[in-house]
Formats: C-alpha cells, sequence, structure tokens
C-alpha cells in the first residue's frame, strides 16, 4: 500500500502496536534542555530508575543561559543551568554546556553536527522540535512528563496522526523567504488549522529552499498546532548532511543514503487534508496581533476587528489591538519598532545572518534602535566571525551576542521592557511573549534588518538593497 | 497517578480563544527546579486586572475552567497544566485544546473535556448568571452535567482507562520492556550516537 513520508516514518518505530492503545514509538534521539528536564531527572531519581540510553540522549543549554560574557547574573538560571550539569554527568549524558562549542539553541545544534537525520524519531521537551522534520525526520515537542519517560523507555506512546500535504508551488519573490511562507500558512490555515496532524510541506517552492529554509517552516508547524512538520530528505538534505561530524561515513553512508532514498512520500499516497499555496504571490508577512494568525502584508494594514466575521476572532483581534497598541487601518510601513531582534530557532542560522548582514551592510541602525543579533549557536557564531558578519553588524549599530534562545522568550536578561515594540525573527508573539508588556511583530530576517535601518517596517526592496 | 473519576464542582468562564501557555504561566516562572508551586503564577499579567474572572471572589474554590478554542497553544511546557492544577483546578473544558497541552494534561491527572462551541457557551452562560452553578465532569460515564446542560464528550479510550486506574505511564511501557530490547538489537548501527 502507498505510504507518506510520515506514514513511513511512523511504521519504523513501532514497537508495540495493541487495539485501542497508542503506537509505542521508539526514539532514536532525545533532545534535553535546562527547563523542561530537571523534574524529569528528579522523577527518575526518586523512583529508582536509570536512564535507558544515555547513547541516544544530548543535551545542552539554551534557554536560559545570557548572551553576552558571564557570570550568569539570575540565581535561578544558575541554578537550572547546574541542574542539567548535574544530571548529565549522573545519569551519563553528553552535555554541552553554556559557551562550550557545540552549545546553542538545541533545534540548531541538532542538525549542525549531523544528529539530526532522515527517517530518524526525534523528541525534545520543547514545541519547536518540528524544526528537526525539515531533514525527513519525525520530531515531535513533548512535556516534561514525557521527557521521564523517553529518558526510562527511549520510547513514546503516540496515538495515530492524520497527515495534511501543504503544497506550495511556483517561485518566491525576491525579498520574500521561508519565513514568509510559514507565516502566509498560518495565516492561512490558522492556530489549530493543523492539529492532530503531521504537516508534509511539498512542491518545487519547498524544493527549491535550502535546509536553513526548509528548518524555518518546519519550525513553525507547532504555531499552526500541528504535532509535527516534515519534508521528503533528497539531495538538498544529503548534502547537508554529509561529513557532519554525527553523520554517517564511509559504507555507511552509501547504507544511510540508500536508506532515505526510500522516505519520500510514494506518489499516489493519500493525505487526510491537502492545501496548496502559490509562493509567487506571497507578499513578506509582519503579524500584528498577539497569535501568529494574526498577521497581514507589508503592504497592508493593521486590519478593522469589525473586519472578521467570527466573533471569537473579532473579539481576539480587538484584545490584541488594545495590547498592541496599534489603531485599525495604520499601515504596517507606518509602525516604529524600539528593538530588532534577530536571532531564535527559527531565524538564527548561518544564512539568515547572511541575509540579514547583506542588507545592513554599509548602512545605520536607525536613531533610537536597539538591535540585537543572537546566532543560534557557538559554531554558527564562529562561522559568521569568519565570514566577517560581525563586523558588519557591529559596524551598523547591531549588538553582536553569544548563542541562546534569548529574546525570543525572555528567559535570560534580553528582554523588551513593558509597552516596547520589536520586529523579531523568532516565532511567538504572544502578550510578554519577550518580556512582560513587551509587543512583538513577527518578520523575516530581510524584514528585520530592512526595519532596523529605516525605522519603520521596510522590505529590503524599498531600501534598494541588492537582493 | 492518583485514579481520576469524577469533577464535581463551580467553575471559572475565562471567555478566551487561544489562550497560549505563555499567559498561563510566563516563561520567567519556569526556572523552578520544583514539579509543585507554580499555582501562584497562574495567568500571572492577566490577574493583574483587577477586573480578571480569576480575580472575581464569586467564582473563588472552582475546579472547574470553561475556555475558548485552542486552549493551550504555544510551548510544550507541562509547567501550564501544573500551575492549573496547583491552583485548584481538575477539569478545563474547551471545545478544542493544543495538542502537546491535552497530552501534558493527562498525564498529571488534569481532565481536558472537548464539548461543541455552544455546549461551552451555555456552560459559560449558566456560570455567568450563577457563580454557583455546580457541574459534574464524569470520565467514566463521559458526560458533564449542570443543570441547563447535559452533554457527552468523547476521550481517548486508553487515556481515559489510564486515568480511571490511576496508572503510571513509565510502568505501562515497561510490560513492553522485551519488545522494546529486540527493537533496538534490530536498529541500523548507522544511526547517530551522541
Amino acid at each position: 500500500m502507498s505510504q507518506t513520508l510520515t506514514e513511513k516514518v511512523w511504521e519504523r518505530h513501532v514497537v508495540h502496536r495493541a487495539d485501542g492503545e497508542p503506537d509505542l514509538l521508539y526514539v532514536d534521539l532525545h533532545l534535553v534542555h535546562e527547563v523542561t528536564s530537571p523534574q524529569a531527572f528528579e522523577a527518575l531519581r526518586l523512583a529508582g530508575r536509570e536512564v535507558r540510553r544515555p547513547d541516544l540522549t544530548v543535551a545542552t543549554m539554551d534557554h536560559n543561559v545570557p548572551t553576552t560574557d558571564g557570570p550568569v547574573s539570575d540565581p535561578t538560571s544558575a541554578a537550572q543551568m547546574d541542574a542539567l550539569a548535574t544530571n548529565a554527568k549522573d545519569f551519563g549524558i553528553t552535555l554541552y554546556p553554556w559557551g562550550a562549542a557545540g552549545q546553542g539553541i538545541v533545534h540548531v545544534i541538532g542538525p549542525e553536527m549531523g544528529y539530526t537525520q532522515p527517517g530518524l524519531m526525534i523528541v525534545c521537551g520543547d514545541s519547536h522540535t518540528s524544526t528537526h522534520g525539515a531533514f525527513g525526520a519525525l520530531a515531535i515537542g513533548i512535556g516534561t512528563s514525557e521527557v521521564e519517560h523517553v529518558l526510562a523507555t527511549q520510547t513514546l506512546p503516540q496515538t495515530r496522526v492524520k497527515t495534511m500535504a501543504i503544497t506550495v508551488d511556483g517561485e518566491l519573490a525576491a525579498g520574500c523567504s521561508a519565513k514568509d511562507v510559514i507565516l502566509g500558512i498560518i495565516n492561512r490555515i490558522g492556530t489549530n488549522g493543523g492539529v492532530g496532524h503531521v504537516i508534509e510541506y511539498r512542491g518545487g517552492a519547498i524544493r527549491a529552499l535550502s535546509m536553513e529554509g526548509r528548518m524555518t517552516i518546519c519550525n513553525m508547524s507547532i504555531e499552526a498546532g500541528a504535532r509535527a512538520g516534515m519534508v521528503a530528505p533528497d539531495d538538498t538534505t544529503f548534502a547537508y548532511v554529509e561529513g557532519r561530524p554525527h553523520a554517517p561515513a564511509g559504507a555507511d553512508w552509501e547504507r544511510a543514503l540508500e536508506d532515505w532514498r526510500t522516505l519520500p512520500s510514494d506518489a499516489d499516497a493519500s493525505f487526510d487534508t491537502e492545501v496548496s499555496i502559490d509562493a509567487s504571490a506571497l507578499r513578506p508577512f509582519v503579524s500584528w496581533g498577539t497569535n501568529p494568525a494574526q498577521s497581514v502584508t507589508i503592504d497592508d494594514a493593521v486590519p478593522d476587528p469589525d473586519s472578521f466575521e467570527d466573533p471569537a476572532k473579532r473579539d481576539a483581534a480587538q484584545r490584541a489591538l488594545t495590547y498592541m497598541a496599534l489603531d485599525p487601518g495604520t499601515p504596517i510601513r507606518e509602525i516604529r519598532p524600539d528593538t530588532i531582534f534577530i536571532g531564535s530557532c527559527t531565524n538564527s542560522r548561518i544564512e539568515d545572518l547572511r541575509v540579514a548582514a547583506g542588507i545592513v551592510a554599509g548602512r545605520r541602525v536607525a536613531e533610537g534602535l536597539r538591535a540585537l543579533v543572537v546566532p543560534g549557536s557557538v559554531a554558527v557564531k564562529a562561522k559568521a566571525e569568519e565570514e566577517g558578519l560581525d563586523r558588519i553588524f557591529a559596524d551598523a549599530g547591531f549588538e553582536w551576542r553569544g548563542a541562546g534562545c534569548s529574546m525570543c522568550l525572555g528567559m535570560n536578561p534580553d528582554i523588551l521592557q513593558p509597552g516596547e515594540r520589536s520586529a523579531s525573527t523568532s516565532n511567538r508573539n504572544f502578550e510578554g511573549r519577550q518580556g512582560k508588556g513587551g509587543r512583538t511583530h513577527l518578520v523575516s530576517p530581510a524584514v528585520a534588518a530592512a526595519t532596523a535601518i529605516a525605522g519603520t517596517f521596510t522590505t529590503p526592496e524599498d531600501l534598494g538593497a541588492d537582493l | 497517578m492518583e485514579a481520576v473519576r469524577r469533577v464535581e464542582g463551580t467553575a471559572v468562564p475565562l471567555d478566551r480563544s487561544d489562550v497560549d501557555t505563555d499567559q498561563i504561566v510566563p516563561a520567567q516562572f519556569l526556572k523552578r527546579i520544583e514539579r509543585t508551586g507554580f499555582g501562584p503564577f497562574l495567568f500571572h499579567e492577566w490577574r493583574k486586572d483587577p477586573d480578571f474572572v480569576l480575580n472575581d471572589e464569586r467564582y473563588a474554590g472552582a475546579t472547574i475552567l470553561l475556555a475558548g478554542a485552542n486552549f493551550g497553544s504555544g510551548s510544550s511546557r507541562e509547567h501550564a497544566p501544573w500551575a492549573l492544577e496547583d491552583h485548584g483546578f481538575r477539569a478545563v473544558i474547551a471545545p478544542s485544546f493544543a495538542d502537546i497541552f491535552r497530552n501534558n494534561c493527562c498525564k498529571i491527572g488534569l481532565l481536558p473535556v472537548e464539548l461543541p462551541e455552544e455546549s461551552v457557551r451555555a456552560l459559560m452562560d449558566a456560570v455567568l448568571d450563577d457563580p454557583a452553578t455546580t457541574i459534574v465532569v464524569d470520565l467514566e460515564a463521559l458526560s458533564v452535567t449542570a443543570p441547563s446542560v447535559q452533554e457527552s464528550f468523547e476521550f481517548d479510550d486508553f487515556r481515559r482507562w489510564c486515568l480511571l486506574e490511576g496508572y503510571d505511564d513509565i510502568d505501562l511501557t515497561m510490560r513492553h520492556v522485551d519488545e522494546i530490547g529486540a527493537f533496538e538489537t534490530r536498529r541500523p548501527s548507522w544511526l547517530p550516537t551522541a
């Protein structure tokens, strides 16, 4: 019977299947960070349980870590980082601690070190685990009780999912990026459009994307409520994985490749839900509200809540505009942020930084704006510095920081002040997400960079930047 | 986990859709390394508004939360159900839930009950009208009962069984430990290790 990519990867991980029960799936890779794991390790200790496969478990510190040179000023953050170090040592788990080579946002380091590979079942106590699906892995975000379960058993019970195909055809216009594709998709299907589904992104526009772009798209699958997002592995995938430290090598590489080529959905495979998107019709998106579906293109204006037919949506829009201090009808291009944040597991990879640096090179950040670049990992930072991007950003007036989640969720000192407005390349514009009372507008790295220069929401082409 | 069969109590009407886990418990409170004590941080920012429904004395002591669609979206933080539970809630009734949030609730015995939009609306109207209205959620009978509402709901069979019996997930899985071991011997040797 023909199968989708999702079904193929799912089926190869079934350890136990019985009527009326969720499938018990084997976990190939368990990524761990400091925030959602301490209670799981503590519960293992209390129950006298071991970590079944420390060799399939990789830990790093990302959510809490400062992005400036130490020490860690917040004692509760330090305690959580110390707890992870102790837990990793006690249970024999590989840890990439703060500042060490290999450290970074968990969804950046997995792919970067070659841990993330096609066909794997990957879990992490973080909703943006969906990022790893860009490689054709089934990657699922889990809660702390499930982290404990995976540590103890290396398996995860999962109820069956529906499959959704989102086909993106056509060519993206200059100045549009993977971020605009996913913001456009969420705008179309809504924050719960993907609930109960694993989304497979397909079509010419997806195939044309780099791995970085595919990761950006899969990353935000959770913002549409999906359990995971996936892209079928192809030559772009294989070229990215080959030669990375934990990728198969030699004869193993050939065996892996042969296996991975069998993963794409069969031509006649059917999906429970199908959506089509015309990439050529997309424009850069900017969110105006407090959930990631509340967005318009940069050419539009802040919508009037009365324009929403659904009373719940109207009510949510009204509340969002009050929180965001925006008036209906205000052109997006007239909105003035106070802070620019380029970073997060959505957009902090080398390609994102190259795009942003290309736009700000030889220009200056607008007067009074704070602008931050936070590389996704120590390795991304080193690579960017090797290419001289740090100088370009610094000369333009950006702060060049160390690796971590930073202002995406405001658990470290990088936060918005109450009432401050950001243009952010991150993934969530929830109330207070980037700091209590902060107002977040989600954008692509290109729009964030151009906006930093112009001072109001702007595209690179408005600036006359080469694209 | 303690078995959960039935929740009976008054309810708070939180008439908002897309309530995300950053609202339920903001990130700055996720730094505790303990599993308990998150109740005081529940809806931390919204609670600063004296008119926020959770500050309304008439709803004090409620054990059921009524909410709009897509409740619990966003982050996977289990701290969100921990905070709801620590505050005293035993069930959340909404037209729909985010997947990870629903999972996390079931792990700690906080019942996520999905009812049609009109029924949630009717329950909200009933408790707005009379905050002393008692609602009964019966997991065994799969029913929600209030003076003006009688509705059945669906619940995953396996999760329901686990909750009714109070089973520990890890113990359940360890019944299959031999199958896990056998699976491990079949895994290709080239798969990544730490």
